[in-house]
């Protein structure tokens, strides 16, 4: 049997896999097909019946999306199937299905915040009736609570069950079902609790009508009178590919964007929600500390504050990048410091051991970044986590994990705290020196054809950080994880939890010759320092910078602002064009949505004045002129939405440098303690508080249990 | 027919028919009327000055669909919206530009509720251009006014609907 068949619809003859659904093959050929509860990354549920479609020969219409290509016979002469997805017939079918749908759903297109963007709206204008024949009541459904996120009029369901089959396939948490039968029927939440799923916004794209609707966006706005805006969200390492609908001088909320090779078509909850945040608590004039007091300054006063203490002594002068900082700033910040003769520069402010080793070497690229690349977890058969929890680090990421194990028998081994990943996996050990003897999943990993190694930022912390980092690599090796030639492919990586990580080790925002690392500087409480200059540093304990002068650079009030001498406020990341770097190497940029707030700046720019006033002109005027000296500094920069992928096995063949501490006993933990608030926007908005006050009770409430 | 002609001009017949004519208006009712004090009927369908209606009961009728700020051609209305407190769909602000308006009609033809509508008024000049920025209240204060009027002009157009 050819793995091909052909078809012929509306005269026109296409050959499409045997796998292929009717919908999809009559799709291939060119035809429109209406539907509601197919999805193209959920199973098959044939439940809304909009897609009949006419199989000449057979008695009745045919689901299409129900209905597999291959299972299909031929004509009887042996011709090809004649499908027909036009026409009296097919037309007098879905009549005939909308008339049903519509008998059950509500009038309210006017109060309902799909209307505009509704599926059910569009497709009844093509096969809806003007009029109704039903005379009896319509059927009203008890709304259900589910969470701060999601807000349900359940009378307009229509019971496709796209998001029970979400939240059941991808989500993993089986939280929404359907009960009952018939006219009867309805979805509901188990025990009336809000979903627990770190991806629950999902199933408001998903569903067709205004039944599931955002809850923080609702009735603010209608999407005409959005102006869209697509950007990158940087809430985590993945770099999700976002929109961002700003009406107006504010964000009014954020949608995912199709992106295949990075978060398919689902977005997190705090990416998705954490909009209100960028309306709240934002520094939008310079502060100076004045009589131990922050006053509102001009921009004139603070810089020049500045520039006075960046021309005292260099060697006492530090400058530390936070999780929100973009490569221009990072890249100007260094430049800055570079030129007043400033070397102790760090990102890795909890103390990991990337991009350079303990003793000061480089290491290569490979080391530090997610090489085997999020999408090649649907190539590997085995994963082994070390250190990481993916369900918060990554929760994007942690949906198409699933999706492997479901679907393509991924076994997934984990080093660290064992958590609720939503998938099976083996807990190897809760300390990296669990990577000496790997028990039952080294032979796992062993016998994998492409085994996968992800190293989280967690387990690269501490004094064992670097041994870590070498025994994975090690283990990487031994295992055939790293093959290079014609079948390349790099099994081996670093999941960061921060969007600007992988941009700083990139950019080198990292101490110089001899500089002490950030942590360093950290534990002894900043004795060694004068000046610190933070680009954002909010997660670290501020009495750590001890009595330093503290210079803060970031869009919102929160640890770091409360901490400065001097406030430079700057935009956040929907208000500038700036670039940023993925987990996997991946380079890149947002596109400023709307305009600053106040008299913030974008922090290249500041740095940029700042260097005026010490006399070290920096060499570009533009961020253009910026960006083309830094694609001039790391050729990594030139390519851009482009992940090295299995490129890098080439340098990870070699053993990275010899590491002197041995791996540690100590368990390692989640670095991420609330997944709702992990930044200082996240802090600033009212709805992940929320959520985060509802996971609270949630698990207060199943420990009393 | 050149001669008809000088014999028209030389009677001076067009001069004698315009003073007759002249002279049956004399004896005619008047067109002209006492404004302000008197004033011409109005067809129910005439579009003057703009009012929020509410229901019989007080609730206010917009449920802040944002239709008539959509098809709006000359872009005059601006709405903001919001949950209430009780959890339905109201605006927060309502505003009309009435120096934008071209009075076409069409928000009250798009509102589903018939909340905004174009009453009988049209005596609404101000001395000051800012008076013409209508917000919320002064509609729904106009909508109290001129109820009974836009409820019968309505009752009035509904059979040709």
């Amino acid at each position: 049997m050819s793995d091909t068949f052909k078809l012929v619809v509306d005269g026109k003859e296409v050959e499409v896999p045997r796998e292929y659904t009717l919908l999809q093959a009559c799709e291939e050929a060119g035809a429109e097909i209406p539907r509601f509860c197919f999805h193209e990354r959920l199973s098959v549920a044939g439940n809304c019946r909009m897609c009949l479609v006419q199989w000449e020969g057979a008695p009745k219409p045919i689901a299409s999306c129900a209905q597999t290509v291959g299972d299909m016979r031929m004509n009887p002469d042996g011709s090809p199937p004649n499908i027909n997805t036009k026409g009296e017939y097919v037309e007098n079918a879905r009549n005939g299905v909308m008339e049903f749908l519509l008998i059950n759903h509500p009038l309210d297109c006017p109060i309902c915040d799909q209307g505009g963007e509704c599926d059910l709206q569009d497709q009844a204008v093509a096969y809806g009736r003007s009029d109704s024949r039903y005379e009896m009541n319509k059927r009203a459904v008890e709304d259900k609570n589910m969470g701060p996120l999601v807000k349900t009029i359940m009378t307009r369901c229509i019971q496709c069950t796209r998001c029970v089959r979400f939240v059941a396939e991808v989500a993993g948490v089986e939280e929404i079902g359907m009960i009952s039968r018939g006219e009867d029927a309805e979805i509901t939440t188990y025990l009336e609790q809000s979903l627990t799923s770190e991806l629950s916004g999902n199933v408001i794209d998903l569903c067709p009508v205004g039944a599931l609707t955002s809850k923080p966006y609702a009735f603010n706005a209608r999407p005409w009178e959005l102006r869209k805006t697509e950007s990158i969200d940087v809430m985590d390492a993945i770099g999700s590919s976002i929109r961002v609908d700003a009406k107006g001088a504010a964000v009014m909320r954020i949608m995912p964007r199709v992106n295949e090779e990075v978060n398919e078509e689902w977005l997190s909850d705090k990416s998705r929600f954490v909009w209100d945040g960028l309306g709240r608590q934002r520094l939008d004039t310079p502060y100076v500390r004045e009589n131990g007091k922050l006053r509102p300054a001009d921009w004139s006063e603070a810089l020049s504050v500045v520039a006075e203490k960046l021309k005292g002594d260099a060697s006492r002068i530090a400058a530390f990048a936070g999780d929100l900082a973009c490569v221009e700033g990072m890249k100007a910040a260094k430049d800055l410091m570079i030129a007043v003769g400033a070397t102790a520069l760090d990102c890795r402010l909890s103390g990991q051991k990337l991009g350079i080793t303990p003793s000061g070497d480089a290491l290569p690229r490979e080391s530090y970044i997610l090489n085997p690349t999020l999408m090649g977890v649907e190539e590997a058969d085995a994963l082994l986590i070390i250190g990481a929890n993916p369900r918060v680090e990554a929760a994007v990421w942690n949906a198409r994990i699933r999706k492997a194990w479901l679907w393509n028998d991924l076994k997934v081994g984990l080093i660290g705290e064992p958590h609720d990943l939503t998938y099976d996996y083996t807990h190897v050990a809760s300390s990296t020196s669990g990577l000496n003897d790997l028990g039952a999943f080294g032979d796992v990993l062993k016998n994998a054809k492409k085994p996968m190694i992800v190293v989280g930022e967690q387990a690269v912390v501490g004094d064992s950080g670097y041994a870590t980092l070498k025994a994975a690599h090690e283990l990487a090796l031994e295992c055939g994880a790293i093959v290079s030639g014609d079948d390349a492919w790099a099994g081996f990586g670093v999941l960061h939890n921060a969007a600007s990580r992988v941009g700083a080790l990139d950019v080198g925002f990292l101490p110089g010759e001899g500089a002490k690392s950030a942590s360093e500087h950290l534990s002894s409480n900043c004795a060694d320092l004068d000046t610190v200059i933070l680009l954002g540093v909010d997660e670290v304990p501020m009495s750590q910078f001890g009595d330093s002068f503290v210079v803060y650079l970031g869009s919102h009030g929160d640890a770091g602002a409360s901490r400065a001498d001097v406030i430079l406020p700057t935009a956040a990341y929907t208000e500038k064009n700036a670039t940023y770097v993925n987990t996997e190497g991946r380079v890149q940029m947002t596109t400023a949505a709307v305009q600053p707030k106040g008299a913030a700046k974008e922090e290249w720019a500041i740095f940029r004045a700042l260097s005026d006033l010490v006399g070290k002109t920096l060499p570009y005027n533009s961020a253009d002129q910026l960006r083309d000296a830094l694609r001039e500094d790391v050729p990594s920069f030139a390519g851009m939405n482009f992940a090295p992928g299995n490129a890098g096995a080439e340098a990870l063949s070699a053993p990275l440098p010899a590491a002197t501490e041995s791996l540690s006993d100590d368990p390692v933990f989640c670095p991420i303690g609330d997944f709702y608030l992990t930044n200082p926007i996240a802090r600033a908005s009212a709805t992940m508080a929320e959520c985060s006050l509802q996971k609270q009770t949630l698990e207060v409430s199943a420990a009393a249990e | 027919m050149r001669i008809a002609q000088a014999l028209k001009g030389a009677l001076l017949l067009d001069f004698i028919g315009a003073m007759g004519l002249g002279f049956r208006y004399l004896f005619r009712r008047k067109a002209t009327i006492n404004y302000p004090f008197e004033k011409n009927p109005l067809s129910p369908r005439f579009r003057g000055e703009h009012a929020l209606r509410r229901y019989a009961n007080g609730e206010e009728r917009c449920i802040a669909c944002k239709l008539c700020e959509a098809i709006c051609p000359a872009q005059a209305i601006t709405i903001e919206a919001e949950p209430r407190d009780d959890g339905s769909r109201r605006t927060t602000r309502y505003d009309i530009d009435m120096t934008k308006c071209i009075y076409c009609g069409f928000c009250q033809e798009a509102c589903p509720v018939d909340a905004i509508v174009e009453g009988p008024n049209f005596e609404f000049a101000t001395e000051t251009r800012e008076e013409l920025f209508y917000d919320k209240e002064k509609l729904l204060a106009n909508g109290d006014r001129w109820e009974r009027e836009i409820a019968r002009n309505l009752e009035l157009d509904a059979p040709y609907r």
